[in-house]
């Protein structure tokens, strides 16, 4: 699948991050929505819309990510999730994976993150 | 050598100096591919929004900070520091973001001294990297205003 037909859903309470986790997506052609926590990425799913990819934030005030996943596994959402966080404890990353999220990738995201994440997952023909 | 073309040598060498110097590392290089035509204020936008940030948080870590020494929530300041690492990360701002870590570990040990020395170190290097980026932005746009009045 190429990426500019991917779709994508950026869950961070940092206003920073969400403006340049959204422009690194649109930069590799990858149309994306940005909400500020687990809660709001909740909502967004019942009002019906469903997300290629999703990057999730480790820290977020109301509903953290760990939590969101696990709604989102529970909802029956299959999307590519990845846990983004600055944290890079081995217990952490375990907590994370266990939720039910498929990568984790570590803040600050950069391109070249960005483009291995999304070849490991959808594979350019 | 024209103006323009000296312009740019300067703006070249002044931005290699940050990098030599750490004040930026390549995060800073992600953000200024990031910027396009459709967006030619991108870099200056998500700085702008770290100043603010940066300079909320240090307030908000003064107020924590000077309260009786007894009486230091380092549980708040540990997510005020957080907060100022993963901003100050995110543009690439490379000696506040060291400064961060370090005042985390002061933090867990719940050491006074470290966290008021930390700050303080934190307050200068943020004073500096905001120093130079003001710098950095008024050469682009000297250097732009320069390009522009050669082509009209």
């Amino acid at each position: 699948m190429d990426s500019h037909k991917l779709t994508a859903l950026v869950v961070d309470d940092d206003r920073m991050v969400r403006i340049i986790h959204g422009k690194m997506l649109n930069s590799v052609g990858v149309k994306n929505q940005v909400v500020q926590n687990g809660k709001e990425a909740i909502n967004v799913h019942l009002s019906g819309q469903t997300f290629d990819l999703i990057l999730m934030d480790l820290d977020m005030p109301i509903m953290n990510g760990i939590e969101a996943i696990k709604e989102l596994r529970s909802m029956g959402i299959c999307s590519t999730i990845a846990g983004v966080s600055a944290r890079s404890m081995e217990s952490h990353i375990q907590e994370f994976m266990e939720a039910g999220l498929d990568e984790y990738l570590e803040k600050p995201l950069n391109i070249s993150k960005l483009t291995s994440f999304i070849h490991k997952f959808y594979v350019t023909n | 050598m024209d103006v323009v073309t000296q312009m740019q040598r300067q703006l070249i060498q002044y931005t290699s100096s940050l990098f030599q110097e750490g004040f930026l590392d390549d995060q800073f290089n992600q953000l200024q591919q990031l910027q396009d035509e459709s967006n030619p204020e991108f870099v200056v936008e998500v700085v702008t929004l770290f100043f603010e940030d940066a300079e909320r948080l240090l307030n908000e870590l003064s107020k924590s900070l000077q309260v009786e020494q007894e009486s230091i929530d380092f549980r708040k300041v540990d997510a005020q520091v957080h907060q100022l690492k993963g901003s100050s990360s995110s543009i690439g701002a490379q000696r506040v973001q060291r400064v961060c870590i370090a005042f985390r570990n002061f933090c867990e040990q719940q050491n006074v001294e470290g966290c008021l020395k930390s700050l303080q170190e934190i307050k200068q290097e943020y004073s500096l990297v905001k120093t130079k980026l003001e710098t950095l932005f008024k050469m682009e746009k000297q250097l732009f205003a320069a390009r522009g009045s050669i082509s009209r």
